[in-house]
Order: C-alpha cells, then structure tokens, then sequence
C-alpha cells in the first residue's frame, strides 16, 4: 500500500511494527506500522474508536500488545532493562485527555514532581524552571499555588503540558490537546505546540480531532481505520487522497470551513 | 564537543569571558548549578563580561535558565553582562527564558505559635459546624421523605434495593461470622472467670443480656459504618468531584431524593436486620463455646436463657438499630456532599465518616442507656 511506504522514514524517534493490540476478541490494532520523525509534528487522526489513544497508551506501554515491536529513541522497550526503560521514560513527556494533574498537588508540586524524582537540583532552581514552564505554557506564575480544581479546563491542559516538558523531554505525547478549549484557545494552544517545538526542538506526537491543529500545527499527518494506519503524509497528502473516509474528513463543511 | 558541561574564564584586560562548553541540560542540572554559582562568586572585579555560549554542544531550559541566571547575577552586580554566541537554534529558548520573573519564589508559611491557636480554633468552631450540617442533613432527608410520601410515584425503589443488597444481603456473612466468634469470645471468658465463684450457668445471664441490649447492636452499628458508611461517603464523593450531583441538580433532580433517600432507607432497614442476625449468632456462638467449653447442656441453656432475659431486653436493642443506622446514613452523606476536586479531600472525608458515624453511634448508644434506665426497662 501506497501509504505504508510513505510511511517509514530515516531515523525515526519512534518506530511501532505490526503491532497488534485485543481487547477480549475485539482487534484494536492489526498489524500497524508506524515511523515518527526526530523534531517533527505528527498528527495523529482517525474516527472516534479507532484506537488512536490505544495506540498512544500502547507505545508508552499502559496497554499490553499481543504482537509487534516498538522502539523509541532506538530502545526496543519489550527487550531493554528497567533502567534503559527508565532512561527512556525520562525522555518522554504525556500530556492525556484529560490532564491527570494529582489533585492533591499545587501546581507548582505536580510541576516540580518528575525534577524531584530524576533531578538532585535545589528547591531554587525547582522554582525557577517552575516558573519558567509556567511562563512558556502561558500561565501566570500566581497559578503556581493553586490546586487542579481550582484550575479552568483551559488551564488544566496548560499545566498538564508543563509538567509533561517538566524535564526538558526530546518527545511529548500528546492526547487530543485541544478538546474542550475554546477555538481562540484551541488556536492559541497550536501556536504554543509550535513555539516550542522550535525552541525546544521537540518532537511531538499528537492525537488530535481538531482540523484547524492539523493545518496549522502539523507537519505530517497519520491515519488511523480499521487498525492500521490508512495514510500518512502532508496536509496536501490527504486532500488529494481517494479513501472515502479522508474524502469526507478533509472535504466535509467543517474542513471547508476551515481552509476558507 | 558534548560531554560534561564546563564554564571556563579566560581574562581579557578589563573584560572577563566566561566560555561555556559542554552539554548544558537536565541531566546535568546539579554540576550545571554548582558551576553558575562558582562563577557568580569568581566574577567580581571586572567590569565587562562575556557569556560565550558558542561551544555549547546542547541547551535546554535548565541550561538556558541557568545561563540567564548567572547574567543577572553579574548584572545586579553593577558589571556589564553579555551573552554572546548564540546560535540561531538556541536563541528563541534563551529569549523565551528572559521574559520569566525570577522573584517569583513564594514562602512557605512557618509554624508558629498563632498559627497552631488557629488551627485549634477552627477545629473548636469545626464542631459546631459538623452538627449544623447533621441537622441540615437531617432535615432534608426528612424532608424529600415527606415529598415521597406525598408522590409515592417519585420513589425510587430499584436503587432501594440496589443499596439493601449491598449494605444488608451482601453484609451478612461478615456480621454473622464476627458475632458469633464474639459471642464465643464472651461466653469463654465469662465461663473461664465465673468458675471460680461456681456460678457458671450465671454466664447465660450475663451473654444473653449483654448481646441483646447492647454488643449486638453496637458491634453491627460500628461494622456498618465501616463498612457501608464508607462506601456512601466515597460514592458521592466521587460522584460529586466529576461533577455528576451538580448534572442531577441541574436535570431538576432534587439529590437528595435521588441519591441520598435510597441509601439512608436501605440502611435503616438493613440495620436491625443485621443486628438481629447478628444477635442470633452470638447467642449461637456463646451457647456452642457454653456447651462444648464450659459442659452447659443446649436444653439448660435455652432454659436458663428462657428465665433470664425478657422481650424487653430484645426491645431495647432493636429499637437502637434504626435510629443508629440513621446517625451513621446521615455522617456518611454530608461528608461525602462535602468532598472538594482532590482525591485527597475523598480520603479525608471517608477517613472522618468512619471516625464520626462511629463516635455518633457510642454517643446515641449512651444516650438510649439513660433513656432506658429512666423509663425502667
């Protein structure tokens, strides 16, 4: 298929290979081939239950897989040991759906909680990069002491994604980073992703339903159906393609909408 | 060029560089610390200085962080400080830490003196705070009663006996098996001390009273509200921290009848039920320890327990039950309508359920002894 072979790349920073996720007999995955480019943006998309989060639970290793392999920063994570996974983890950041901030944390403390564990550095220093996260997620540094559900939805997936970059990670995980923001929001989240995908040279794997998010933040897009990924390729890639889900997802009113 | 990060000084006249090399980021955040701090104490005397980040293998926040640091350090030092050689890959991070206030830094509040009498203070004012709430409670359970009353239709019966099978059917296994085995307990140590006095059938007396106006009872009362009061209370804990009883009140369901009503009918039935039960297996349990322990014969024990005890005994634990299940029904509710966004808040509010469905349960357990003793039974 057309999309499998422009789906492997040079070098990647993640590389799945038939991977297949069961729930009961339910096939989620079937054989799904993925490459994620080093400092590249993917969009991730796919109809509602398609198993778009099931594959980024599977890649961080929440869910079991029955076949396949996965390699991230070229740690093929069923074969490495604790530490290499660690090493590993170390590396990454999540941001999930729904924020997963410890409600039981202050801002600050659920920011501060991957440095304290991984970072001998001082309470100063802690502070200081708090407040530089804050500031690069757009938040005011008095958020610092409020807890979770003192906190808009808005804000919430703004200090999620702070704390995902707590340690300065290569790769952020991103589930569907804009759902429930206002479109100005939403817009304004888009931007940041980029900004710091330049600053920081990140890469970013984001699951996503938003199509303003793919044509402005994205730089390739992945397709998810029927447990495989369907096509992989720029935002022209997919306009131009035949397959008649991408045809109404990129040609519906809404996508029209927002190519103007 | 990468490896370990290091900020060497290389003197020019008046003018001092400060030439970073190395791999400035996270992972080296510690040695990265020590080195800026080194080089804010080594930087004086000079009035120019040059940051040179040229030959810096990889940055990251850390790194640009504690590059900019060192620079308003130096500056706040009345000493020119500049950061020089930046590559264009570095200099939006560099910027984008710029713009971060560093005083940021709040104080944590010390323990003091005043701070403890607070503390006293409001718990002593918490008090009245927690049988206002009770009260209200009470009151609006009483209430949404008296509306069911009227519109026998807005009753909810399948969650009545959802929440029966769970605090009433499903309880009976553990309640039986602890009262019997107290009940064993009782009459074993009643047996064990008696003897020596020769009045070991005395011991029939003695666990047929107790069981039936008190042990049984409590004991079931307080196993209850371990057990089903703590589950009321982290029910609609979480019920309330997802925003569900907000969605209820909302859909112009009134919470109280919908999720409170059910669960506080079903353990006022369930109670006296169970302590009943409960009751009966701890006579089981002494007459068995009775017999096969201390040599009383079944039909003496039934004799004896025929003479000793009277239904007003049976009366005066039964009625207890209802209204103790109602005590412990009502602590569960209020605080589990009282748990803030945090899954700590849920802890602390089934942790003090338990705590006060318990003291509650001791407390009207005394007040009915007065009660009792007063009116002759």
């Amino acid at each position: 298929m057309a999309g499998e072979i422009q789906n492997v790349v040079q070098d990647p920073i993640i590389r799945v290979r038939d991977i297949t996720v069961q729930f009961g007999t339910t096939r989620v995955l079937d054989g799904l081939n993925l490459d994620v480019e080093r400092g590249e943006i993917l969009g991730f998309v796919g109809p509602s239950g398609a198993g778009k989060s099931v594959l980024t639970r599977t890649i961080i290793g929440l869910v079991p897989k029955v076949a396949g392999s996965i390699e991230v920063f070229g740690v093929d994570l069923d074969s490495s040991s604790t530490s290499q996974r660690r090493n590993v983890e170390r590396r990454w950041g999540v941001l999930f759906q729904q924020g997963a901030l410890f409600s039981s944390l202050t801002v600050r403390q659920n920011i501060q909680f991957p440095m304290r564990e991984y970072l001998r550095v001082s309470q100063r220093l802690m502070d200081e990069i708090t407040m530089a996260k804050l500031a690069m997620v757009g938040l005011k540094p008095e958020v610092a002491e409020r807890f979770p559900s003192e906190l808009s939805g808005g804000m919430i997936k703004r200090v999620a994604l702070a704390r995902a970059l707590s340690l300065d990670p290569d790769l952020v995980f991103l589930d569907e980073p804009t759902s429930g923001l206002d479109p100005i929001g939403a817009g304004d989240f888009d931007e940041l992703v980029r900004t710091l995908q330049r600053t920081l040279g990140l890469t970013v794997f984001m699951v996503t339903h938003d199509l303003d998010s793919l044509y402005t933040a994205c730089d390739r897009i992945a397709v998810l159906g029927n447990g495989k990924i369907i096509a992989a390729g720029s935002i022209a890639d997919m306009q131009a393609s035949q397959h008649p889900w991408l045809r109404q997802y990129f040609h519906g009113k809404r996508a029209r909408a927002v190519m103007g | 060029m990468s490896g370990d990060p290091k900020l060497e000084r290389i003197a020019q006249g008046n003018a001092l560089a400060l030439c970073a090399t190395g791999t400035w980021t996270a992972s080296f955040a510690p040695v990265l610390e020590r080195i800026v701090a080194d080089a804010e104490k080594l930087a004086g005397g000079s009035q120019s200085i040059f940051i040179d980040v040229s030959e810096i293998a990889k940055l990251d926040t850390f790194g640009a962080w504690l590059i900019e640091r060192l620079r308003r350090s130096l500056t706040q030092g009345a000493v020119e400080a500049q950061i020089a050689g930046l590559s264009a890959n570095y200099s939006s991070l560099v910027d984008e830490v710029r713009r971060v206030r560093a005083n940021a830094v709040v104080d944590r509040s010390p323990i003091t003196i005043t701070g403890m009498l607070e503390q006293i203070g409001r718990a002593v004012a918490g008090v009245a705070a927690t049988v206002a709430g009770l009260v209200d409670m009470l009151g609006a359970v009483l209430a949404a009663g008296a509306r069911t009353l009227i519109h026998p239709r807005s009753f909810r019966l399948t969650s009545t006996v959802h929440h029966m099978e769970q605090v009433c059917w499903r309880a009976v296994p553990i309640v039986v098996l602890i009262t019997f085995l107290i009940g064993c307990i009782i009459a074993q140590q009643g047996i064990f001390h008696f003897r020596r006095f020769g009045a070991d059938l005395f011991v029939v007396d003695m666990l047929g009273v107790l069981v039936l106006r008190e042990i049984g009872v409590l004991l079931v009362a307080i196993m209850v509200a371990g057990r089903s009061g703590s589950a009321y209370t982290a029910e609609l804990g979480s019920m309330k921290m997802r925003e569900e009883i907000d969605a209820l009140r909302t859909m112009g369901f009134d919470p109280i009848e919908v999720l409170v009503l059910p669960r506080m009918l079903a353990l006022v039935l369930a109670l006296p039920i169970l302590a009943f039960l409960g009751a009966m297996a701890a006579l089981y349990g002494g007459g068995l320890v009775a017999w096969l322990y201390g040599g009383v014969q079944p039909e003496a024990f039934l004799l004896r327990l025929r003479d000793a005890i009277s239904i007003d005994h049976f009366i005066v634990g039964i009625v207890k039950a209802p209204v103790m299940a109602a005590v412990i029904g009502i602590v569960a509710c209020v605080e589990g309508l009282a748990v803030q966004g945090s899954a700590e808040s849920l802890g602390q509010h089934t942790t003090s359920s338990v705590v006060k469905g318990i003291f509650f349960v001791i407390v009207m357990d005394g007040v009915f002894a007065i009660f009792f003793a007063a009116i002759g039974m």
